[in-house]
């Protein structure tokens, strides 16, 4: 799925990195706890949350993330987005709860790669 | 290829600035042609260090040394120690405060994450005096 199709489905305004729109992603995982993203997650493109600090873009970067979605009407301040765009990474924010969101992305064939079980 | 040191003040006093070191180091190793999955072990294994550095020992120094066989990370800080290495080192033992889980850690997956992506992982720790991590990473 590329992201602009993530962008349209969960109705997400864009905050950087607009020119990764037609990146291609295989899959996602949607968390508020970093620790587990950084234990548990392989390979996911996307990173969901609701967490609004720097580590969101720390976290996602260690995990070669292409894109954060900051789900549930959450705003990262400036600091948080201009640390994404250095280091080539989309933001988009959306209104959907973080189960609705992911459902949605599910719900039209972005799936985890693999077993899903820890 | 000669072996690269670099070294890293840890600011223990600012959460926003950590993962500063690890990201710096990520970029190296990517610059240097470093395999992807080397590299996002190194940045996942340093960070999960930093990160635990700053919640719980005020910060630190980090030196990092790069070779063509691996690299080896040294976190270094005066903390108060670790009471218990056993424990610390088991999945979800966390004494890390409320404040430290509403920023997104604190699950008790530092030390267990930095064990299982590493190839080799030596804590020594004495109470009062601080803890050094020396984590190292093959090729």
């Amino acid at each position: 799925m590329k992201l602009s199709k993530v962008c349209e489905l969960l109705d997400a305004e864009i905050l950087c990195c607009e020119e990764g729109l037609d990146t291609e992603v295989k899959s996602a995982c949607g968390s508020d706890m970093m620790s587990d993203v950084l234990a548990f997650v392989k390979d996911q493109s996307i990173l969901l949350t609701g967490l609004v600090n720097p580590q969101t873009v720390r976290t996602a970067q260690m995990m070669d993330m292409k894109c954060i979605v900051f789900v549930r009407g959450k705003r990262p301040d400036e600091a948080v987005v201009s640390l994404a765009e250095e280091n080539g990474i989309m933001v988009m924010a959306s209104a959907y709860r973080m189960y609705t969101a992911c459902g949605i992305l599910y719900a039209n064939g972005l799936y985890s790669e693999g077993i899903d079980k820890v | 290829m000669e072996p690269i040191i670099l070294k890293y003040q840890v600011d223990g006093s600012d959460f926003s600035m950590a993962g500063e070191a690890s990201s710096s180091v990520k970029k190296t190793l990517k610059q240097l042609g470093f395999s992807p999955d080397l590299i996002r072990r190194v940045a996942i294994a340093m960070y999960e260090g930093e990160i635990n550095m700053v919640i719980h020992a005020d910060g630190g120094e980090a030196t990092v040394e790069i070779s063509q066989s691996g690299v080896r990370i040294i976190l270094a800080d005066h903390g108060p120690g670790i009471k218990d290495v056993a424990l610390a080192m088991q999945e979800g033992y966390s004494t890390a405060p409320d404040e430290v889980r509403n920023l997104g850690f604190g699950a008790g997956m530092g030390l267990p994450n930095i064990k299982k992506y590493s190839d080799d992982l030596k804590v020594e720790t004495e109470l009062g005096v601080g803890t050094t991590l020396t984590i190292q990473i093959n090729t």
